[in-house]
């Protein structure tokens, strides 16, 4: 690991102000991800901007509302009593990630801006645009079992590893955020981008911007909900394929949907097509295939990860199943 | 032989489970030496070439480093011969990676410079900082390659008897002619051990011609060999404690480049150098099970008498170094079929070396025979339990002889009753539970029941505590606490008044923990240096007193404070006035295998596993919910410890089945799954409450306890139970390990 200075401000700006100064200076929060991209030499930063002693951890429930501060732990989350009655797609989507002791360390924001799991990104004898734009995507042509099926480039195929932000999207959060220049919204289908000619940029976070909190708007999905994850072990895995999925039903009638799919892009992929094709149908599984049929609209494949192409229609039936039966 | 037994046999817990569980046990990497310094490997980013230049500049100004060593500046070996230079010999003899000897490399990540500073973080940045030129050569690592030009192992060309050297009985490829007949390639990817402990060493010139070396190894003795071999000293000059390992699974049964770089390091510095592997370089540095190929052909009767076997693997190795292992034996002896063969083959690639893996080649090879056992059971539409019973031997096919001990069958039956193998239905897919298809699937596993030679030392303390010592490790399986039962027994003491050490090569000699072979052989050590030391302090005792010189030694009895003979309590010895004369000094007794029995009976342990599996059919979702191992292995010595033993394997089987797997990108020829995030092993949720049943019957030829050996059936056969058990949930049946969702969507 580089040498790296590290300040600990208990002020919000102070911090935004040391980020936003200083090009290599980053926060720091749990440091579950980013730390480990440090011993791998994948980041350098000469200064960490510790934010934990800032006033980010509550998770309020105001009417309309769920607000979860940046720094609430994965695991409080996931164990609050307002998010498991109001969200619990969320719930199920933060336990599918990581393990116990990790979801103990990582906070709200860190899970959305922790990094891809590409393996060329993480070892820096490998080519990789997004850690060195202009290297070249090692996965391209590489092993890309784990990689994207949807809204690639030529330049970067990775995908967005997060679990949680799979359920964020769905649920129409939205994301606040406070830089150098005031505090701004960001819709969450909006945070994460595609890689397009400059995969180094995961987000469309602006330099020393600082997550604060993560809206999620009140709905009627706190029933019929499934967070779905196939991965190579039962526990403790990045997914393969993910599926978000949360139904409104009016006896078998399905009122209003929200899916996504996590492990398929550079973002959390919401499919919208989808759920507005589920509005009005019956919750029966050939519903649920043609639904999955329309969300797949184009996909495509890379050498070793053809599978994902059935692999993630049929994981979203399954999800789709759970949800009703839950 | 009298009844012993009131430890062997018993659940006694690990002599060494508290300082475990409270981490007083002090691993190779935790020992603190004064002037202790740190290195760190630097590992090429070609697979093949030449090593132009190394810029260490930078890396040698940086804060507190020591040194940085690299082929333009190493100390010289003694024992590092040029290798390549006898023409007659194939390249891949070369033997052990010379490290920093030449300029050659010879696979990705081979280690090009060690960098040795005051701190672990000193040492790791100034790593960094060090810059490789090459002249890189066309390399190959892709196994279908490796396949085109497959060669008969030196090993058989040398020896056409060698286990590796091809075998027919009857008929080679016999089977092509047969009523029934199936023919299908398995596949084993590469497999890494990653224990939980990372490979570490200390290495400390205590005088110029003096060598200890704290390390992570299951051999103390190899260890030793081997590094006075390099450093021309003689094998007394080289001390290794291994006291504690973390788990090794194989990889520490061979010496391997990084504990070289530590012991050149600790020569450039003259300081103590302790060197750990990061969990990448445990991929890379340390051995691993060689992808394997392999075909098996098959004939049956219409009922269900196999009339013909042919298999073939061929086991990928390095360029340099042959390893060769047993992936066809079992098939030579499992099954009544009239005509065998079996044709083993290597693939030289440029990767680093494998080794063996817990189970190793057999277990590779019970993935193939006993898939095919499956397919054939299934083509005959018969029960597979039923199916191997038809073909069940009650001698070795392989060459006559009788068993020394076989109780598979009650394994069968035991097994099949306790995971419900009635429930089971021929056609596949019939069973559900929701959205989960349920299947049963077994496989069968076996390894020679192996007893090498070894002694042990043993001697009484005045407070009346017995100490053994033994160069033997113990890598986890228990074999410290299994030889303190054994020699509680031989000497009618309680356990707590034995003190077993072990993991010293200065100890009595005793053969690498491997090969399921340590209780079987050290065992009887243990057992006859206790009846020796009994034979010793009743003479001492004689001297003295009548009754003790008239005495038989299976009379004497240990009490808490003195020395008392069976039926005469009144003749005491006290243990303070037994050794006023002579401190009493070791006993050493060596202990060989029996050698006429060797020959007139074949040895094996065997195991059984029945798996039930959950498959969901739509996102490929495989679930272990049962998993039942039984095992013939002779006499238990401790059932807590085996069934540790067993459920360790089995856990190992799952990961094997379902989840481990490296992959290579060719174009680099570099590993992408190296650390613990990619590369999967089971974790709790995977795996089952697996149940153990042990036959328990000792071995009446192995040696005088009875045991076979555990540690290889463990694993051996779970793969392929789960993979049939796969087939009978889902009719997909996966040849090519392991059974990721992607595979049966
Ligand atoms: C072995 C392993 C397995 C894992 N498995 C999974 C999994 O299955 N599913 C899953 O979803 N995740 C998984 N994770 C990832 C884990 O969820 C993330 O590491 C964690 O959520 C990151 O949170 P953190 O607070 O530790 O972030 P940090 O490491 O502290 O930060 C991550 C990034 O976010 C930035 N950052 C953090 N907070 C803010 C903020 N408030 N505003 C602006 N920038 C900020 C940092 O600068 C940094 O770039 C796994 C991680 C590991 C190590
Ligand atoms: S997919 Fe993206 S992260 Fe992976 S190698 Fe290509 S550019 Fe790098």
């Amino acid at each position: 690991m580089n040498q790296f200075q590290y300040v600990r401000p208990s002020k919000q700006q102070a911090a935004i102000e040391a980020v936003a100064k200083d090009a290599n200076a980053t926060f720091i929060a749990g440091g579950t991800n980013l730390v480990d991209l440090m011993k791998r030499g994948v980041m350098a930063p000469q200064k960490l901007v510790d934010i934990n002693r800032l006033p980010l951890t509550r998770i309020d429930h105001d009417p309309g509302k769920l607000r979860i501060g940046a720094l609430a732990l994965n695991s409080a989350v996931a164990d609050d009593k307002q998010v498991r009655e109001h969200q619990p797609l969320l719930v199920q989507a933060i336990n599918a990630g990581a393990s116990a002791q990790l979801r103990n360390m990582a906070t709200t924001g860190g899970n959305m801006l922790q990094r891809t799991r590409c393996p060329y990104f993480y070892d820096t004898a490998m080519p990789c645009n997004k850690r060195e734009p202009g290297t070249g995507c090692g996965a391209l042509e590489g092993i890309n079992r784990m990689h994207a099926i949807f809204g690639f480039s030529d330049k970067c195929i990775a995908v967005h590893p997060s679990d949680m932000s799979v359920a964020l999207v769905a649920l129409d959060a939205t994301v606040l955020v406070s830089g150098p220049r005031g505090d701004r919204r960001i819709a969450f289908a909006d945070l994460h981008r595609l890689p397009g000619d400059t995969p180094e940029k995961d987000t469309t976070l602006e330099p020393g911007e600082l997550i604060t909190a993560v809206e999620v708007p009140d709905n009627p999905f706190t029933k019929h909900v499934s967070y779905h994850k196939v991965r190579e072990r039962a526990s403790y895995a990045f997914a393969l394929v993910s599926a978000a999925a949360a139904l409104d039903l009016d006896g078998s009638t399905i009122k209003a949907a929200r899916l996504a799919f996590g492990g398929v892009a550079h973002k959390p992929w919401r499919l919208t097509a989808a759920e507005q094709f589920l509005v009005g149908k019956p919750a029966t599984e050939e519903t649920f295939k043609q639904a999955a049929t329309v969300a797949m609209q184009g996909a495509k494949a890379f050498k070793h990860n053809e599978y994902k192409l059935r692999l993630a229609p049929n994981t979203l039936v399954q999800a789709l199943k759970n949800a009703t039966a839950a | 032989m009298k009844p012993l037994s009131k430890q062997i046999g018993s659940t006694l817990n690990r002599v060494d489970g508290h300082l475990k569980v409270t981490g007083a046990a002090t691993y190779s990497a935790e020992y603190e030496l004064p002037g202790m310094s740190y290195a760190v490997l630097v590992g090429s980013t070609i697979a093949k070439g030449r090593i132009k230049s190394i810029d260490a500049r930078a890396a040698e100004k940086a804060p507190g480093v020591l040194a940085v060593i690299t082929h333009f500046n190493s100390p010289k070996v003694p024992g590092f011969t040029p290798t390549g230079k006898d023409p007659s010999q194939p390249q891949t003899t070369g033997g052990r990676l010379k490290v920093f000897n030449d300029d050659k490399v010879r696979f990705n990540d081979q280690p090009i410079a060690v960098v040795v500073a005051d701190t672990l973080e000193r040492a790791r940045f100034a790593a960094r900082l060090v810059k490789a030129e090459y002249e890189q050569e066309k390399h190959e690592t892709d196994m279908a390659a490796g396949l085109r030009q497959a060669f008969v192992p030196t090993q058989a060309k040398k020896n056409p008897k060698s286990g590796v050297a091809d075998y027919v009985r009857g008929t080679a490829d016999a089977y092509k002619t047969g009523a029934v007949k199936l023919e299908a390639e398995y596949v084993i990817p590469t497999e890494v051990h990653h224990p939980m402990e990372l490979q570490a060493i200390i290495a400390h010139w205590e005088a110029p011609d003096r060598l200890t070396i704290y390390d992570k190894t299951q051999g103390t003795m190899a260890t030793r060999r081997d590094f006075a071999k390099e450093w021309g000293l003689p094998e007394e000059n080289v001390k290794v404690i291994a006291t504690f390992v973390g788990g090794a699974f194989g990889n520490a049964l061979h010496s391997w480049p990084h504990e070289s770089a530590a012991i050149i390091a600790a020569r450039q510095v003259k300081r103590p150098v302790k060197l750990v592997l990061t969990r990448e370089q445990m991929t890379t540095m340390v051995g691993y099970r060689p992808h394997t190929w392999q075909k098996i052909g098959m004939s049956a009767s219409p009922d269900g008498k196999i009339t013909a076997i042919t298999h073939e693997a061929t086991g990928q190795t390095s360029s340099y170094e042959e390893f060769t292992e047993s992936t066809v034996q079992q098939t030579r002896m499992m099954y009544t079929a009239p005509n065998v063969n079996t044709r083993y083959r290597l693939a030289a690639l440029d990767v680093s070396t494998p080794i063996w893996m817990r189970g190793p080649g057999e277990a590779t090879g019970a993935f193939a025979l006993e898939s095919a056992m499956d397919e054939m059971a299934h083509l005959l539409n018969l029960d597979p339990l039923e199916f191997r019973l038809r073909n069940y031997t009650d001698k070795d096919p392989e060459n006559g002889k009788p068993w020394s001990s076989k109780f598979l069958k009650e394994c069968y039956q035991m097994g099949a009753e306790r995971i419900g193998w009635s429930k089971r239905q021929l056609k596949p897919g019939s069973l559900r539970d929701g959205d989960w298809l349920i299947g049963y699937g077994m496989g069968v596993g076996t390894f020679g029941a192996h007893r090498g030679s070894s002694k042990a030392n043993v001697r009484l303390l005045p407070n009346g505590t017995v100490v053994l010592q033994s160069a033997v490790t113990d890598i986890g399986p228990g074999t410290g606490t299994a030889m303190t039962q054994i020699a509680a027994d031989t000497l009618g003491l309680p356990p707590e008044k034995i003190r077993f050490e072990w993991g010293n090569s200065e100890f009595a000699p005793a053969p690498t923990q491997g090969g399921s072979a340590i209780v079987n052989t050290v065992g009887p050590a243990v057992q006859e240096a206790c009846l020796a030391l009994k034979e010793k302090l009743r003479t001492m005792a004689g001297a003295s007193n009548a009754a003790f010189a008239s005495a038989r030694k299976e009379d004497v009895v240990f009490a808490d404070k003195y020395l008392t003979l069976n039926g005469n309590d009144t003749a005491r010895a006290s243990y303070a006035d037994l050794l006023k004369q002579t401190d009493g000094g070791f006993v050493t007794v060596e202990s060989k295998p029996n050698g006429e029995n060797g020959q007139k009976y074949s040895m094996y342990s065997y195991s059984v596993h029945f798996a039930e599996v959950r498959v969901n059919p739509l996102t490929g979702e495989v679930r272990v919910s049962k998993l039942v191992s039984c095992a013939d292995a002779g006499t238990i010595v401790n059932q807590k410890t085996a069934g540790n033993q067993m459920k360790g394997g089995a856990v190992g089987g799952i990961g094997m089945a379902l989840m481990e797997a490296t992959h290579m990108d060719d174009r680099f020829g570099r590993y992408v799954t190296k650390d613990l995030a990619d590369y999967h092993v089971p974790v709790q949720a995977d795996a089952p409450a697996v149940e153990v049943l042990f036959v328990n019957q000792p071995d009446p030829h192995v040696n005088a306890l009875g045991t076979k050996g555990i540690g290889e059936i463990a694993i051996i056969g779970v793969a392929p139970a789960i993979a049939n058990a796969v087939f009978n949930a889902t009719g997909k049946r996966v040849r090519e390990l392991p059974i990721t969702p992607d595979k049966l969507v």
